[in-house]
């Protein structure tokens, strides 16, 4: 290598570009160091510290959206920054700063330390935002360590409770067998690439680019048919698509609740970051993608709906909806490989799909005792008689959950309909209609149970009562619950600058 | 004529919303109930306004348009509001239903009546946009907007089984949404037209019209879909149900208005834009709709619970809905709307009505009434016109008869056999009427009843409950008196839309 090599590799390390990222690795760094220098008394702040410097982060992301890197490859080739990309960025970080504020509820019911919960928070969504942008499988795979290894420390944060500590096992056995999946894959694809006797051959077959010039030079190759698949199935663990879904009721009902949430959400949604990508590289192989996606939809969807409908701890069932929300954005992947229209339609959907989970998490923590694990739907009984505003809340974001009409989450699922239709995946669409009806049976159910009023059998002597008390709702919190609320709303009444991504190529 | 100085149509949805949210965010009980009148009252008097000013011969012209981007333009969907003769009588029916039930549930006193004010509010703006949108996007999502309500009304001052009802209602409901929905959004993508406005489709399948394969599947999403939402036979089971677990108000504008999205988008959708489609599906629908007419018909003879036949026969009628468009012509199309309207009018009545007896009897079981005419005679009176209009006599001059006569008329021209089962539904009607008015008020008052009266005061109808009513019975009745108000701009409106179903028939014929 000469050194002309090295000064344009030099060159393309833009650390301008991944600032926000950079910001956010020295917030939770920040955060360690404020724990051992603040006397005791003040560690209070400290999560309010990580919000405000995670929203600052946002804001300066907000105002540079538009950067000039859009389009441009940098760190030699490890990532590609798009408008896409940009979007996730966003996403990703508004998610962590909605779990940090759902964390200091339920942290308050335990007797745990606090910070290292957020520096955690704070250094998985970073590592997903560069997730989103990488362009190479290198970055790709480190990155998706940093966030699984993340998780396994969050999963299990509750110690005292040997739910969470099963869960935290088993997400790490799942995740261990899904990464070692992905990694089997890539190590078939570069090989493959790397075959001298084989038309664009490329020494450089992590890249995606050139990974995307030789599978279209090769578009029949069987090793490298097998490694797309095993790559695929390591993504489907992240998503919790069937069949790789079986980690997904026990891990989300072990994990402290703002954890799950960020799961449901955040790590779903860098399971879709890394699809989109992924179908563009391996575009040349559609005819292997399609009918795995396809079959994995179908299935998803139904096992989803169907499985949730017989759920009473609230947080398997909101984990068993979540893999059926999994199904409805396949199909939209499947859609984007023809149609354009359909990324945008996905992202909207995960926006709202954001909003609608964040609400309904958010109503959750409140409820939850201090057995975080043992939330059932009997729990909720008239909830809308003593907490109006929680009840409403959990309304709305259900309801955009499921699709009705006028929340956001109707529209994400309207965009991705039409964006099936454009596809011509008529067979898809029909699936996805049997399990909106379906679902709205659970989602309905609960809000039946939250808000209609309900008939007990009156306590009898000496009985505890089995529900547990309603943590009374904070300021920040019910600000925070009731623009989540609000936006659902108003994101399906006006869509007005998103309407333009849906242009978005 | 186009040229309001305020966007009047906007107004009408605009205001219940929001009165509804300054509800939300919490208005004091004294002046949300004020405020309440502003929501109700509103859209009733820009909906008869605006009929008055509506031009007698709009052909297949739109008045009143305008438009508003939402950030969807790329998909073709924009707020786009106007009324033609087909959704002008609706859209004043639903004006009025909703200042009656509004009227009605504000003196009704129920339990936490500010978020019971609230969700009928956001109901009503619904209903009043779903008729005024011309964009089928918002058609369906105003539609949506109204319906939600119902079930979260139904399954909070429900009554008998709400749970249950409640829960039954939204799967039915949710799957005619969604069928519809399908159809609709197949509609705007194999038209090629790239919008979901209802103008621009139609001058595009004018020009270049749908393969009649993939009419025929859309029709048939369409008929289903829009089907299993109005009640037709055999979807109809949540609607018995719902209607008798529902609160009054919450009965007389879903059954009132809300019920009639599906037979109103057959007409002013299904049939102008799909007609090679109708055509396939129209023997199919008519017999569906004799199911509704014969079948359920039977079925409310069979009823003790006043509550119930009153929702069995909001289901019955709406066979004669079915059967007018199922002739495809102009005459059939126009007399299903003359009947949509009139069917409205009456059945909210009876709803209201039903339930003003029900706080007098404390039952709604008819073998435990009987003589109520004695204590109440003004409610004798309106329950008796009420039940004459909607057996459909031309009595004391009520539309129904109008509908009625319009859509048996069409149902000759279509297939002369089929006007014996419709016409022996009236019969069943009368019977069930007649009997029912015959058990609650005439006789001498059973044990039961006599119980229920000692030491209490059965007064007649109160003034807070007279004023609704006595809205929905001068309307229903002027309209009878002189339909031509609505059937000139209805019958110009039809003719300049249906050229296509009426050309199809006359070439099925012809063969």
């Amino acid at each position: 290598m000469n050194t002309e090599m090295l000064q344009a590799a030099a060159a393309s390390n833009q650390w301008l570009a991944i600032f926000p990222e950079l910001m956010l690795g020295c917030l939770a760094l920040f955060l360690l160091v404020l724990e051992m220098v603040l006397p005791k008394k003040q560690h209070e702040l400290i999560p309010t510290i990580a919000i405000i410097g995670q929203g600052a982060v946002l804001v300066g992301l907000l105002i540079n959206y538009r950067t000039a890197f859009i389009g441009e490859e940098t760190f030699n080739g490890m990532l590609l920054h798009t408008s896409g990309g940009q979007f996730l960025r966003c996403f990703f970080l508004l998610a962590s700063i909605l779990v940090s504020i759902l964390g200091m509820v339920a942290l308050a019911k335990q007797r745990m330390p606090r910070i290292e919960f957020f520096h955690i928070v704070i250094v998985v969504s970073a590592a997903m935002m560069l997730l989103a942008q990488s362009n190479h499988f290198v970055m790709l795979f480190v990155a998706l360590e940093t966030i699984t290894i993340g998780f396994y420390i969050l999963v299990s944060y509750t110690r005292t409770n040997p739910l969470s500590l099963e869960a935290g096992l088993k997400y790490l056995i799942m995740g261990a067998l899904s990464s070692a999946i992905l990694l089997f894959g890539i190590a078939l694809l570069y090989g493959v690439a790397g075959n001298p006797a084989l038309a664009g051959a490329t020494a450089e077959a992590m890249n995606f680019g050139a990974l995307q010039v030789f599978l279209q030079a090769n578009p029949d190759n069987l090793l490298a048919a097998i490694g797309i698949v095993l790559v695929l199935a390591g993504v489907a663990f992240k998503i919790g698509a069937v069949p790789f879904q079986i980690w997904i009721p026990d891990v989300y009902q072990g994990a402290p609740t703002p954890v799950t949430s960020f799961l449901a959400v955040a790590s779903k949604a860098a399971g879709f970051a890394i699809l989109l990508i992924l179908v563009r590289v391996f575009g040349p192989y559609h005819s292997v993608i399609v009918p795995v996606l396809t079959a994995m939809a179908i299935a998803t969807i139904l096992f989803g709906n169907l499985a949730a409908i017989t759920q009473h701890n609230v947080k398997r069932l909101i984990g068993l909806s979540g893999v059926a929300h999994a199904g409805y954005l396949l199909i939209g992947v499947i859609a984007a490989m023809t149609q354009p229209l359909a990324v945008g339609a996905i992202f909207f959907y995960l926006l709202a799909y954001l909003l609608g989970s964040f609400a309904v998490f958010g109503v959750m923590t409140h409820v939850a005792g201090p057995d975080d694990a043992d939330q059932d739907l009997d729990h909720y009984a008239d909830l809308g008689k003593t907490h109006p505003f929680l009840a409403m809340v959990l309304a709305v974001g259900l309801g955009s959950l499921a699709g009705i009409p006028p929340l956001a989450g109707f529209m994400g699922k309207l965009l991705i309909f039409i964006a099936a239709f454009k596809a011509g995946l008529y067979l898809l669409l029909v699936v996805a209609i049997i399990g909106v009806v379906i679902s709205i049976y659970y989602y309905f159910g609960w809000i039946k149970a939250a808000c209609f009023p309900s008939l007990r059998a009156p306590l009898t002597e000496g009985e505890a009562d089995p529900t547990p008390a309603r943590t009374p709702v904070g300021l920040a919190a019910g600000i925070t619950l009731a623009t989540l609320a609000l936006a659902s709303v108003l994101l399906g009444l006006y869509q007005g600058p998103f309407g333009e991504w849906l242009s978005l190529h | 004529m186009n040229n309001l100085p305020v966007d009047l149509l906007l107004l009408s949805i605009a205001t219940p919303l929001a009165v509804a949210l300054a509800i939300a965010l919490g208005l004091p009980k004294r002046h949300a109930i004020k405020l309440a009148y502003v929501g109700f009252g509103v859209p009733a008097v820009i909906a008869c306004y605006l009929w008055s000013q509506f031009p007698a011969n709009p052909g297949a012209e739109y008045a009143f348009m305008t438009s508003y981007a939402t950030g969807l333009e790329g998909l073709g969907i924009k707020l786009t509001l106007g009324l033609n003769g087909i959704s002008m009588p609706l859209f004043m029916m639903a004006g009025i239903v909703g200042l009656a039930a509004g009227l009605y549930a504000i003196q009704s006193g129920a339990e936490r009546l500010k978020i019971y004010l609230m969700l009928l509010l956001v109901m009503h703006a619904g209903l009043m946009g779903m008729f005024a949108s011309i964009d089928i996007f918002f058609f369906y999502f105003f539609h949506e907007l109204a319906l939600i309500p119902t079930f979260i009304m139904v399954g909070i001052w429900g009554g008998r089984d709400r749970g249950y009802a409640a829960m039954k209602m939204t799967i039915y409901l949710t799957v005619g949404a969604m069928l519809s929905l399908i159809g609709l959004i197949a509609i705007y993508m194999k038209s090629g037209a790239e919008s979901f406005d209802m103008i621009t489709l139609r001058n595009e399948l004018l020009m270049n019209p749908m393969r009649d394969s993939t009419q025929t599947t859309i029709f048939g999403l369409l008929m289903f879909g829009f089907g299993i939402l109005v009640s037709l036979w055999p979807f109809h089971t949540w609607a018995p149900l719902g209607y008798g677990a529902a609160p009054s108000s919450v009965s007389m504008l879903h059954a009132g208005v809300l019920k009639k999205f599906g037979l109103y988008g057959l007409v002013q959708i299904a049939l102008p834009l799909v007609p090679a489609g109708a055509m396939e599906w129209a023997p199919m629908l008519a017999w569906l709709a004799l199911g509704n007419i014969i079948i359920i018909g039977l079925i409310t003879l069979a009823q003790r619970d006043l509550k119930q036949m009153v929702g069995y026969a909001s289901v019955m009628h709406v066979g004669y809905g079915f059967l007018g468009v199922a002739c495809l012509s102009v005459l059939g199309a126009g007399g299903a709307v003359l009947f949509m309207v009139a069917h409205g009018l009456s059945v909210s009545l009876l709803f209201l009505l039903t339930t003003s007896i029900h706080h007098r009897t404390g039952t709604f079981d008819m073998d435990q009434m009987g003589g109520l005419a004695q204590k109440a005679p003004v409610l004798a009176a309106f329950f008796l016109t009420a039940v004459l209009a909607s057996i459909g006599l031309p009595g004391p001059g009520l539309l129904n008869f109008w509908g009625e006569l319009t859509i048996f008329m069409a149902v000759y021209d279509h297939a002369q056999w089929m006007v014996v089962p419709a016409v022996l539904g009236v019969v069943i009607s009368a019977i069930y009427g007649l009997r029912a008015v015959g058990r609650v008020f005439y006789g001498p008052a059973t044990e039961a009843f006599q119980c229920h009266q000692q030491g209490r005061v059965i007064e007649d109808l109160r003034w807070n409950e007279r004023i609704p009513a006595i809205i929905l019975l001068v309307t229903l009745i002027g309209l009878g008196i002189w339909p031509k108000a609505i059937s000139t701009s209805l019958n110009s409106a039809l003719e300049a839309i249906y050229p296509a179903v009426e050309a199809l028939t006359v070439h099925v014929a012809g063969q």
